[in-house]
């Protein structure tokens, strides 16, 4: 079985490890953050920019770029937003690194600041983490007392607060000009890119780095052993390691770190979540969040990829599958944000979409027609084909629903809303059909999903 | 509006982390209905003129965000997960039961004025679905049998009181 290499989640679940300041530092906290606010900042984001360190919201877009972007000459205060929103179904990381692990995050949040001079840091976290929301917050204020956060940073004269602002249950808050709007107080209707890239025109119109929790952890981690040694865990253009959330019908749920790219997809499921649960099969897997393409177990790939210099060809299933940025985009997919859902023989596709489409329905934030509109039809959609009416036409009136918002809505939702459903009526047409003319097409223990 | 000295002590230290108050709506929207425990066309009101807005501008957070309510809700909050992760391993029946239990249905008041029960999005907890929130504190692989633990619980709590 592929070892786990566990950098982020290294005292994750850990007995005896605490969220305090003591015992973080008992395990060498924040002596890197000291190192850090000693050298020059701009060594400091190079050292991202050499890691190769790709974001772990769901984009995957390179960090070290993401700094590089920052406009520095406007003479405008810079603002750091690390989005603690995390909403996207079947990803469950931050939760642990924010009840269990505060300063790692924080020290991760004080040396990005450092390095993009920036003067004030907001973790926005979701509403429905209270309690995560009063870890950080004590964890804060033990950080300034200690003087790791605050006015005069170790002594060095550079000066950072960091605060907590809680979201309200609000999916589309984990876009990242959603949140910068629901920051300035207002819904969080996403903005138009351009002219509105956080980077130039953010918060208060300043430029804005957002960066995801288990991302800014990273940055702690490649200031303490530098861009290049990072670089060299994972694979090219995949770099460092990645917390995969298991969900669904698997023996052993749950949240594993590994080296990117050093794990197929049929390692994670059948040796590290022990395989599917006795007497069943599995029959799909969504590997990156709910709003990744879904994989259809027995379906193949095939086509060139680069190995090194040389083009070389594939032909997987989905157990072959690495998981990393780059082969989960090949095949038609995305890595997202780590969170792979299972589904085995006992589900009904149609009733699992159903239950995708009435929470994008939920969560469409309305700003944009085809988006708002088409998402609460593909929601009644399914729910008709579920309560009794469905009809053999349905599969491409859905197709067409979604087609419609993909590429024609201001922020990425439309696509997260419309691919589910364009995967699903694709792979699984036949039972889309079967479905209409047979109700009983749903299996006979299948769970309630809508 | 009466709020308590220490709400109103809290909202006078959250306003100052933001350079423009409009920010604080958020918080500020927390709080008071912590305080109060929903958010009345009065609160509405004195929030805007804290922060030097229209009600409007409030008014639409509240309508908005899922987590803002304008009515009470019962003395304990259920929040069961309905999304993939937790529906596959059974949430709906999750629900199910504690509707069963409170003589309720979701979105509503229990008739004792006991619990609000709602079937929310994801919790981000999906890899001990399903899992439920009562009030702050989360539940994991809450089946319908635990559930109607916790409901016998919840049930033995209120006649204590």
């Amino acid at each position: 079985m592929p070892e786990q290499r566990r950098i982020i989640f290294q005292h994750i679940d850990e007995p005896g490890y605490a969220p305090d300041l003591d015992c973080y530092r008992r395990h060498g906290g924040y002596a890197t953050l000291a190192q850090a606010v000693r050298r020059k900042p701009e060594e400091l984001i190079d050292e991202v920019k050499k890691s190769g360190l790709r974001g772990r919201g769901g984009a995957g877009f390179p960090c070290g770029v993401k700094f590089g972007l920052v406009d520095r000459k406007s003479g405008k205060p810079i603002y750091l937003v690390v989005n603690a929103d995390e909403s996207e179904p079947g990803t469950f990381k931050d939760r642990y690194i924010i009840h269990q692990d505060p300063h790692q995050l924080l020290e991760g949040i004080m040396i990005t600041c450092f390095a993009n001079n920036v003067k004030a840091a907001y973790i926005y976290i979701r509403g429905e983490f209270p309690l995560g929301a009063k870890i950080l917050e004590r964890a804060i204020a033990e950080a300034r007392a200690a003087n790791l956060a605050g006015p005069n940073v170790l002594g060095t004269g550079y000066s950072c607060e960091i605060y907590v602002h809680r979201g309200a249950g609000a999916y589309i808050c984990g876009e990242e000009t959603g949140l910068i709007e629901s920051m300035e107080g207002k819904r969080p209707y996403p903005r138009i890119k351009p002219p509105y890239f956080p980077a130039v025109l953010g918060l208060y119109q300043c430029p804005t780095i957002v960066n995801n929790v288990e991302t800014l952890c990273h940055v702690k981690h490649i200031a303490a052993i530098g861009g290049e040694a990072y670089s060299k865990i994972g694979t090219p253009n995949n770099t460092g390691t990645r917390i995969f959330c298991v969900s669904g019908h698997v023996r052993r749920p749950g949240y594993y770190e590994f080296e990117v790219g050093k794990i197929t997809l049929g390692q994670l499921l059948n040796e590290v979540c022990g395989g599917p649960r006795p007497g069943r099969k599995f029959k799909a897997v969504i590997p990156g969040g709910s709003s990744a393409k879904v994989l259809r177990v027995g379906e193949r790939y095939k086509g060139k990829r680069k190995v090194g210099t040389e083009m070389v060809d594939y032909d997987w299933g989905i157990e072959d599958i690495p998981m990393d940025f780059d082969s989960l985009a090949m095949i038609g997919s995305m890595g997202g944000s780590g969170g792979v859902i299972v589904m085995d023989d006992s589900v009904s596709m149609v009733e699992a979409l159903g239950n995708i489409n009435a929470f994008y329905a939920h969560e469409s934030c309305g700003q944009c027609t085809p988006c708002r509109e088409g998402s609460l039809w593909m929601k009644k959609i399914t729910a008709r084909m579920v309560h009794g009416a469905a009809r053999a036409e349905d599969g491409a009136l859905l197709k067409s629903v979604a087609d419609q918002i993909a590429g024609r809505t201001i922020c990425a939702f439309g696509e997260a809303c419309a691919w589910p459903t364009q995967s699903f009526v694709l792979k699984f047409g036949d039972e889309f059909k079967a479905y209409a003319e047979d109700r009983k097409a749903s299996p006979p223990d299948a769970p309630a999903l809508v | 509006m009466n709020l308590k000295p220490a709400t109103l002590q809290q909202i006078e230290e959250v306003i100052p982390h933001y350079p423009v108050k409009r920010s604080a709506a958020l918080p500020l929207l927390h709080l008071v209905q912590e305080d109060q425990g929903f958010i009345s066309p009065e609160a509405i009101e004195w929030i805007a003129a804290k922060l030097e807005l229209a009600p409007v501008n409030i008014y639409e957070l509240v309508t908005f965000y899922p987590m803002f309510r304008q009515k009470p809700i019962g003395r304990r909050h259920i929040k069961v997960c309905r999304t993939l992760s937790c529906a596959l391993m059974g949430s709906y029946q999750t629900c199910a039961q504690f509707e069963k239990q409170f003589n309720t249905y979701r979105g509503e008041v229990s008739p004792d004025g006991e619990v609000t029960i709602e079937f929310v999005e994801c919790l981000a907890s999906c890899g001990t679905a399903p899992v439920v929130m009562i009030d702050d504190e989360l539940h994991e692989k809450v089946d319908s049998a635990k559930a109607l633990e916790l409901a016998v619980k919840i049930k033995a709590q209120a006649q204590g009181k």
